[in-house]
């Protein structure tokens, strides 16, 4: 079976470039994925890293209303040109995400660019967030600026690098992130 | 012999003092005879002294002309002065004052209609279009004249107003002959002459001549004042002052207005009109066939990211190529019935196709050169095979697009499943009937495409079993149908999708589109 997995690359292999925002907002491990198509579109995923992956966890709830004012929920894009979309800069937040042990964590945008679209599945079906966070759990799509597409994965890690701040997270820290306050 | 009656005397006396050409003279009367314009210059002028003569003879008022004559530069007085007492052997002195009326340009035309309309010019006109090497039965003449004709005519035709009137009250100013019209009457036998065709009022081949003039903008300066409301400035027009502008404005003028700000009969120009270069122009043949691609390394169109070509090659290009050349177009437009990816191969009946030929300099091809054509296409590359090429009319274009939806269309697909599978893990799929699901816009084309949920129906599906990690699926889908999103699902986008369905991740290989059932266009030929 996996050598069957490993003839064939899948999906997000073909087409998605893997970029990672490491302890964002300084929070240690939570690790964000971003997912970039060659037409520019992001997906926004948790890295498999992330504490509310860890095992075992599970999710109380998830809250697209960002503050009383704007929820996500509200994003509409109408047109080819995507108008109306919310503008995100790097430390949106896209939603709030509520373990079983009251530990609230806040996804961020990661990358500036326009909301198109957030995901409604996972609040009807949270463990799908658990079970596929890189592909039917994501979070958000976004779009960057046309102009930005390039720039906009600057301060981000390619998979190479975001492996080795994994690795040497584990060799200095035995315990694994999850028990962090 | 120029069809000018007794009321006309006045007009063409009024007019020539004015300044105005010989030919002016004619459209001024109102003659519409072509004939009349074809005669050389001189000629016409001839006859304008002669038709003037016999018009003094008549009121004999020879005696008050007489004591004006010794006033040289004034063209009314020559005119005049020779029929006076020479009548009808006037040869001479006619002969000697033409020179000095050629001369002097024209008031109303600026040159247009007197050093245009000869053989010389002609020539000119019609060696361009032979160097072009067009192929054509017929050809039709365009003509396009510096915006301020239009001003000076109408000072002319307010000069003259009175007398035409006079002449006939039906007559207004849309009974003058246009200069657009004398001078097509006076070359076009010439031109059809030196290039051994017709030319006619339509045609596919066009021939434009035209005429630009230093003075436009002085001369139309006073209406950008009086009506600036007709002068927008445009993005991609170098004047305001174009045909159609000062056309408008000099309708919303009023006579007394005009008259304040210009000139009434126009003033002499410090120079003639310069010719354009000559153009031609052979409206696009239109040509349609369906086609197979047969790789998954080939798209369908030129493949661009970032001003950088990906991929060799393109089945525009490969379709084009031989068709650019045979009929040697500058270009060409290529439409289709939907489009495959650049991975996906089209089997079967083939993907309907139009192309249209842009400015071909050879338009006509038969039946048979046209199967020669297609084979040509087919021998140049393995990559695709084209059949039913036919030449169409322009709808065809716009008809490739039609019914898309409405269509319905068959696939091929390998299929990977993460799950291990039996032959029996499979049997469910063929009983699967005229399914809905709802899609997303796919995350790969949401760039371009507006993001909207589509229901579209899979009408039928049925498995064959490959291995224990593959198989085959075929599809029968409403078109417009993502088949990659159906399988893989696009991040859960797709509901439902083959993963759900299979209860496994599953992957999508390959895909090749096998047939597209309704398609009107193009009439599929009978290989023979």
């Amino acid at each position: 079976m996996e050598e069957a997995e490993k003839k064939a690359p899948s999906v997000t292999d073909r087409y998605y470039t893997r970029w990672y925002k490491t302890d964002m907002k300084g929070k240690p491990c939570e690790d964000h994925c971003i997912l970039q198509h060659s037409n520019r579109i992001c997906v926004i995923t948790l890295a498999e890293s992330h504490p509310i992956l860890q095992n075992g966890r599970k999710i109380k709830s998830i809250n697209y209303r960002i503050s009383d004012g704007c929820s996500r929920l509200n994003n509409k894009v109408s047109g080819k040109s995507k108008r109306g979309g919310q503008f995100l800069t790097e430390f949106a937040p896209l939603c709030r995400i509520t373990c079983t042990d009251n530990i609230e964590y806040t996804i961020f945008s990661c990358i500036r660019g326009r909301l198109l679209e957030v995901n409604e599945d996972i609040l009807k079906q949270p463990d799908l967030l658990l079970e596929k966070p890189s592909t039917e759990g994501y979070i958000a799509v976004i779009l960057p600026k046309l102009e930005e597409s390039k720039s906009i994965t600057n301060g981000l890690l390619t998979r190479q690098q975001y492996e080795e701040v994994v690795s040497k997270r584990t060799a200095q820290q035995p315990k694994p992130c999850r028990d962090q306050p | 012999m120029l069809s000018l009656k007794e009321k006309d005397s006045p007009i063409v006396r009024k007019l020539l003092d004015a300044g105005c050409c010989a030919r002016c003279v004619l459209r001024f009367c109102c003659v519409g005879k072509c004939s009349s314009y074809q005669l050389p210059s001189e000629d016409i002028n001839k006859e304008l002294l002669a038709f003037l003569s016999e018009a003094d003879g008549e009121q004999s008022h020879g005696a008050a002309e007489q004591t004006q004559t010794e006033d040289p530069p004034c063209k009314k007085l020559k005119l005049d002065s020779a029929p006076v007492g020479q009548d009808g052997s006037s040869e001479a002195s006619a002969a000697h004052t033409e020179p000095n009326v050629q001369s002097e340009i024209c008031v109303a035309c600026l040159g247009v209609l007197q050093d245009f309309c000869d053989l010389s010019y002609t020539k000119q006109v019609c060696e361009v279009v032979r160097k072009a090497d067009y192929k054509f039965g017929s050809l039709v003449l365009a003509v396009s004249l510096p915006a301020q004709l239009s001003v000076r005519e109408h000072s002319c035709w307010l000069h003259i107003k009175k007398e035409v009137k006079e002449k006939s009250m039906c007559l207004d100013k849309e009974d003058v002959v246009q200069v657009k019209d004398a001078f097509k009457w006076a070359i076009q036998g010439m031109v059809g002459k030196e290039l051994g065709t017709p030319v006619l009022t339509n045609s596919l081949f066009e021939v434009s001549v035209g005429f630009t003039h230093p003075e436009t903008e002085a001369d139309c300066h006073f209406l950008a004042t009086t009506c600036s409301d007709c002068f927008k400035p445009t993005k991609n027009k170098a004047s305001v002052f174009t045909r159609m502008a000062v056309v408008k404005a000099l309708d919303k003028i009023s006579d007394a207005k005009f008259l304040r700000h210009y000139p009434c009969p126009p003033v002499r120009p410090a120079s003639k009109c310069t010719p354009l270069d000559t153009t031609c122009l052979h409206t696009s043949v239109f040509i349609a066939g369906r086609y197979n691609k047969f790789s998954r390394e080939l798209p369908q169109t030129p493949w661009v990211i970032d001003g950088e070509r990906r991929m060799e090659g393109s089945v525009e290009e490969l379709i084009a190529d031989p068709l650019l050349s045979s009929f040697r177009a500058d270009g060409f437009n290529f439409s289709s019935s939907g489009r495959e990816d650049v991975d996906v191969r089209t089997l079967g009946n083939g993907r309907p196709f139009a192309m249209e030929l842009l400015n071909p300099h050879r338009a006509k091809f038969n039946g048979a050169e046209v199967r020669q054509l297609q084979e040509v296409i087919n021998a140049s590359s393995d990559k695709i095979r084209v059949r039913d090429l036919q030449i169409v009319t322009r709808d065809a274009m716009g008809r490739m697009k039609e019914g898309e939806e409405e269509k319905t269309k068959s696939y091929s697909a390998l299929i990977w499943t993460k799950k291990a599978i039996t032959n029996s893990d499979l049997d469910f799929i063929a009983n699967i009937k005229e399914l809905k699901i709802d899609q997303k816009t796919p995350l790969r084309v949401l760039h371009r495409r507006p993001l909207a949920v589509r229901q579209r129906v899979i009408h039928s599906m049925s498995a064959s079993y490959l291995d224990t990690h593959h198989f085959r699926l075929q599809l029968h889908t409403q078109a417009g149908t993502y088949i990659k999103e159906f399988v893989h699902g696009d991040f859960g986008r797709t509901k439902p999708n083959l993963c759900a369905l299979m209860e496994s991740e599953v992957d999508i290989l390959e895909l090749d589109v096998e047939d597209s059932v309704y398609v009107p266009l193009p009439t599929t030929l009978d290989d023979l």
